[in-house]
C-alpha cells in the first residue's frame, strides 16, 4: 500500500473499531437513527473543516473559522429577522462577504508574507468582535423557509433521518474531494504545502492560489455558520467558539499532515464522523461529564500524531531542513 | 563535428552590484547549440549571479542578454523558463510529497471541464521518462526515489519546458559514480540533440570527461573562456585561483616548523561519501593549512573534527586515548574552536550584541547554571575587543552592523575566550576587505606564536603560504599531499590540487 494512506487507513480502522466496540456495549448505537444523527448534528464542524483540510494541506492554518461561523450566523439572523431580508439572498450576502473575508487573509498571509498563524488569529478577533458588534443576545429566525429546510430530510430504513442539512455535509465533502484530488487548483494546494519555493519556480501561481484557498475556507466557515443557524433556527455571537480547534483536530486525526502537503478530504469526514462517535457514546452512557469528549479527541490527537511521526519518520521524511555542507 | 556552432544565449557587459559589492564586473558569455560548457570559479566568484541574472532570478545592473540573436529581458523565472531556459538546481527544486508526473505536469495537466485527466498525464509522464531511460512508476511519490532519479525528472522537467538552453547547478554533488554516469549519458543525449548545456561543478574530472568549453569567473570578472582541449587541469585550477606564478617570495614560517609538541593525531577519519579517511598530526603551535577547491572535502574534514558531521572510520587520538567527536559540545570539552565558513549563517547571531556574541561560547561551555553576570562579560569582551582591535562604538551593538572582518574577529574573540588548545578557521577571510585581511593574517600568526595548534582552511594561496607551517592539499574528497618548509609554494599547491605533479608549470599570467 502506497505509504501516503497509512494514516487514512489508520484512522478507518480505528472509527470502525471504536464503532464496534460502543455496539458491543449499546447495540442501540447500531441504527440508521443513530447515523442520520451523526450527520445532522456535526454538519457545520464538517462543512468547515474541509475548508481546514484544504488549509492544512497547503502548510497554513486558520483560526477565524470558529468566529466566521458565529458572525456568518448572526448576520444571516439580523438580515432576515432584523432586516426582512428573504433568506436566499441572505445567505448569498454571508457568503459573499465571508469569500471575500478569507481572500484578505490570504492576500495579507502572501503579499505581505505574515504567517498565516497571525493573520487568522487577528481575522477570529475581527470576525468574532464584529459578530458582538452586530448583537450581545441570540437572534431568533422565524421563517418559514427556514422551517421548511429544517423540515426537510430522507426518511432512511429504520426510522432514520437524513437531514438536509446532513446531506449538504455529504455534498461538500463530495466537492471538496473532486477540487483537492481532481483539479489543478488542488494540485497547487498540495504543492504549497510540498515546498512553497520549489511550487513558485515551477509556475505554481502562488498569489491566487494561497487567496484562493483561505476563500475558499472562509465560504465554507459562512457556509457552515448557515448551517449552524439553520440547525439551531437562530444567530448567536459566541457560537461556534473554539471550533476551528475541533475543524484542526478533525483534519489531523482524519489523516492529514499538520505540516502540510499529505492529507485526504475523505480523512477528515472520518475524523469529524470519530469525534460524533465519542460524543454519541458520552450520551448514551449518561453517567459520564460530556468534557470526556475533549479528554478522548486529545488522546486522539494525539495518537495520530504520535502515528504520523511514525509513518513519515520512518521513510526519512521529517521537515526538510538539511542543509548540506559546502 | 563543427567546432562554430550557433550561439544560443549571449550575454554581454553584465554588472551586478550587491550594496557596494560588486558581484559581477562586466562579464561576457555565451552558451552555443550542443556543446556543454562548464562554469567554473571558487565561490564568490560570481557564479550563482550570473546563472540567477540568465535565468531570471536576478536582473542585471549592467549588460544585454541575447537570446537567438533577439535581445531580452526576463523579469521571473518563468518567463526565461518559457522562452527556452531551464534550470535544475543543486538542491533538487521539486515536489517530494507529489507524484512524478504531477511534478512533470503541474499546471499543465490535461483537463476537461476542469477535472484532470490523471491517466493522461500519467501516458505523457511515462512516454517524457522513456526518453530518459527511466521506467519508473509516475504515480509513486517523488520523495521515494533516489537523489539520481529525482535530478532526472528534474531534467526532464526542464528540457520539456524550455528546451533551448538546459543549466545543470552542482548536479552531481550528491551522486555516487554509477549515478553521474547515467546523468552525463543523458546530458550527452541532451547535446546530441541541439541543447546548450551549462555545467556547474567542481570537479575537475568531470569538466574534462563531459564539457566541450570552459569558462572560469573570479571575483566577478571572466578570466577566461577557452575549448577544453586548450586547457590542462594545472592551467586550469590556474586559472580559477588565479595564480601568477612568476613573482613569488616565500618565506617559510619559521621557528617550530619541526618543533611543538603533538597535540593529537587524526586517524583514518573519514565518511562514507563526504570524506575518505585521513591521517593528519596537529602539533602546538603550529598551523596547519588547508587546500583545495570547492567541494574537495575541506570543509567537510573540519565538520568532522569539530563533531558536526559524525565521524563513520577512525577517530582523533588526544590526551592519551582514542575518540571520535559526535557533536559539537564535545569538541568544545575538548577545547576546540570553530570559525565557519559561512559567518552569516553560521557564525555570528546577527541580532545580539557584540558582547553576547563574545561570551556565548563561554556560557555554553559553563553550563546551564552558572551564569555571567553582565560586569564579567562586559569584563570579557571589553578585553577582547581590546586585544583583537574589534572595531564596534560599543559592546552592545548587534554584530550584524559591524564590517565583515570585525564580524570574524568576533567569532574569533568568542573561542579565543573560551581558551581553546586547537581552532579550526574555514576561509578566515573570505568577504573581508584588504586591511582587515592582513590583520586577519597577523592573528592567526600571533595565535600560533602563543602556541595554539591551528587548523586553516583557505582558496587564498599566498595567504596559505604565508602562515603555514604545512599544507595539506584536498582533492575529490582525499587528502592527497602533505607539504612542508620549501614545498610550500603558490606553484607545488596548484599542481597538487591539479594532480599534475610530472606536468612542468608553465608561466602564465592570469
Amino acid at each position: 500500500m502506497n505509504p501516503r494512506y497509512r494514516p487514512l487507513a489508520a484512522t478507518t480502522i480505528i472509527f470502525v473499531i471504536a464503532y464496534a466496540i460502543c455496539i458491543s456495549q449499546y447495540p442501540s448505537m447500531w441504527s440508521t437513527r443513530v447515523l442520520g444523527n451523526f450527520l445532522t448534528d456535526n454538519a457545520f464542524l464538517g462543512i468547515a473543516a474541509v475548508g481546514a483540510t484544504f488549509v492544512i494541506i497547503s502548510g497554513g492554518i486558520d483560526l477565524s473559522v470558529g468566529a466566521v461561523v458565529g458572525l456568518a450566523g448572526v448576520l444571516v439572523a439580523v438580515l432576515v429577522s432584523q432586516l426582512g431580508v428573504h433568506p436566499v439572498a441572505a445567505f448569498v450576502i454571508v457568503l459573499a462577504i465571508s469569500a471575500a473575508f478569507g481572500a484578505s487573509m490570504g492576500a495579507a498571509i502572501h503579499f505581505l508574507r505574515v504567517p498565516p498563524f497571525i493573520v487568522t488569529l487577528a481575522g477570529m478577533f475581527m470576525a468574532r468582535g464584529l459578530a458582538s458588534i452586530l448583537t450581545q443576545d441570540s437572534i431568533p429566525i422565524d421563517h418559514d423557509v427556514y422551517r421548511a429546510i429544517s423540515g426537510l430530510y430522507y426518511r432512511l430504513p429504520g426510522g432514520g433521518r437524513l437531514s438536509a442539512i446532513g446531506l449538504l455535509m455529504l455534498f461538500v465533502f463530495l466537492v471538496g474531494g473532486i477540487i483537492a484530488h481532481k483539479t489543478r487548483f488542488g494540485s497547487y494546494v498540495y504543492a504549497l504545502g510540498g515546498n512553497p519555493t520549489s511550487a513558485a519556480l515551477m509556475g505554481v501561481p502562488v498569489a491566487r492560489t494561497t487567496i484562493g484557498i483561505y476563500a475558499l475556507a472562509s465560504f465554507l466557515g459562512g457556509l457552515a455558520g448557515i448551517v449552524y443557524s439553520l440547525y439551531t433556527s437562530s444567530g448567536y455571537p459566541l457560537a461556534a467558539v473554539g471550533m476551528e480547534l475541533d475543524a484542526i483536530a478533525a483534519v489531523v486525526i482524519g489523516g492529514t499532515l499538520l505540516t502540510g502537503g499529505y492529507g485526504f478530504i475523505f480523512g477528515t469526514l472520518i475524523g469529524v464522523m470519530l469525534q460524533g462517535l465519542v460524543q454519541t457514546y458520552i450520551v448514551f452512557d449518561g453517567t459520564l461529564s460530556s468534557w470526556w469528549t475533549k479528554i478522548a479527541i486529545g488522546l486522539l490527537l494525539f495518537m495520530f500524531i504520535l502515528l504520523q511521526k511514525l509513518v513519515f519518520s520512518a521513510q526519512g521524511r521529517g521537515p526538510r531542513l538539511k542543509r548540506a555542507p559546502a | 563535428m563543427t567546432t562554430d556552432n550557433e550561439v544560443v544565449l549571449e550575454a554581454r557587459g553584465i554588472i551586478k552590484t550587491f550594496g557596494n559589492h560588486a558581484a559581477l564586473k562586466g562579464v561576457d558569455i555565451s552558451f552555443r547549440r550542443g556543446e556543454v560548457h562548464a562554469l567554473l570559479g571558487e565561490n564568490g566568484a560570481g557564479k550563482s549571479t550570473l546563472i540567477k541574472i540568465v535565468t531570471g532570478a536576478y536582473i542585471p545592473d549592467g549588460g544585454t542578454i541575447h537570446l537567438e540573436g533577439q535581445p531580452v529581458s526576463f523579469a521571473t523565472p518563468q518567463q526565461a523558463q518559457s522562452l527556452g531556459i531551464g534550470t535544475v538546481y543543486q538542491e533538487v527544486n521539486l515536489l517530494p510529497n507529489m507524484t512524478v508526473s504531477d511534478n512533470l505536469f503541474i499546471g499543465r495537466q490535461p483537463t476537461s471541464a476542469g477535472i484532470v485527466n490523471r491517466k493522461a498525464t500519467d501516458e505523457m509522464a511515462r512516454e517524457v521518462l522513456s526518453r530518459y531511460g527511466l521506467d519508473i512508476d509516475v504515480r509513486a511519490e517523488l520523495s521515494t526515489y533516489s537523489v539520481a532519479v529525482q535530478q532526472i525528472v528534474a531534467i526532464a522537467r526542464a528540457v520539456e519546458l524550455s528546451g533551448k538552453v538546459l543549466i545543470l547547478d552542482e548536479p552531481t554533488a550528491s551522486l555516487d559514480r554509477h549515478e553521474v554516469d547515467k546523468l552525463f549519458q543523458i546530458i550527452r543525449t541532451l547535446k546530441a540533440r541541439g541543447l546548450a548545456i551549462v555545467f556547474i561543478t567542481h570537479f575537475l574530472d568531470q569538466v574534462f570527461e563531459l564539457s566541450d568549453r570552459v569558462t572560469v569567473l573570479r571575483n566577478g570578472s571572466l578570466i577566461g573562456s577557452e575549448r577544453i582541449d586548450a586547457l590542462n587541469r594545472t592551467s586550469l585550477v590556474r586559472m580559477m585561483l588565479g595564480k601568477d606564478l612568476v613573482q613569488h617570495h616565500h618565506t617559510p614560517v619559521e621557528g617550530q616548523a619541526e618543533g611543538g609538541e603533538t597535540l593529537m593525531t587524526v586517524r583514518q577519519l573519514g565518511l562514507t561519501g563526504k570524506v575518505q579517511p585521513i591521517d593528519l598530526e596537529i602539533r602546538k603551535g603550529e598551523v596547519v593549512g588547508v587546500a583545495g577547491l570547492l567541494g574537495s572535502g575541506r570543509t567537510e574534514m573540519a565538520r568532522l573534527m569539530f563533531g558536526i558531521d559524525i565521524a563513520d572510520s577512525g577517530g582523533l587520538h588526544i590526551d592519551g586515548r582514542e575518540r571520535v567527536v559526535r557533536s559539537a559540545r564535545e569538541a568544545v570539552d575538548l577545547g576546540f574552536g570553530f570559525c565557519p565558513e559561512d559567518r552569516k549563517a553560521d557564525g555570528i547571531f546577527g541580532d545580539l550584541s557584540v558582547r553576547e556574541n563574545i561570551v556565548i561560547a563561554m556560557q555554553a561551555r559553563l553550563g546551564w547554571f552558572k551564569a555571567l553576570n553582565r560586569d564579567e562579560q562586559m569584563e570579557i569582551a571589553g578585553n577582547f575587543i581590546e586585544a583583537l582591535d574589534i572595531r564596534t562604538a560599543s559592546a552592545d551593538l548587534p554584530v550584524k552592523l559591524l564590517s565583515g572582518g570585525n564580524q570574524q574577529k568576533v567569532i574569533l574573540a568568542r573561542w579565543l575566550a573560551t581558551d581553546p588548545r586547537f581552532l579550526i578557521l574555514d576561509e578566515p577571510t573570505r568577504g573581508i576587505d584588504v586591511g582587515a585581511h592582513a590583520e586577519i593574517v597577523r592573528m592567526i600568526s600571533r595565535l600560533r606564536e602563543d602556541g595554539l595548534a591551528l587548523v586553516v582552511i583557505s582558496s587564498e594561496l599566498d595567504e596559505i603560504v604565508s602562515y603555514s607551517s604545512r599544507v595539506v592539499v584536498m582533492r575529490d574528497r582525499t587528502l592527497v599531499a602533505e607539504l612542508e618548509g620549501a614545498d610550500i609554494t603558490p606553484s607545488k599547491i596548484v599542481q597538487s590540487i591539479a594532480g599534475q605533479a610530472g606536468e612542468p608549470v608553465a608561466e602564465v599570467t592570469a
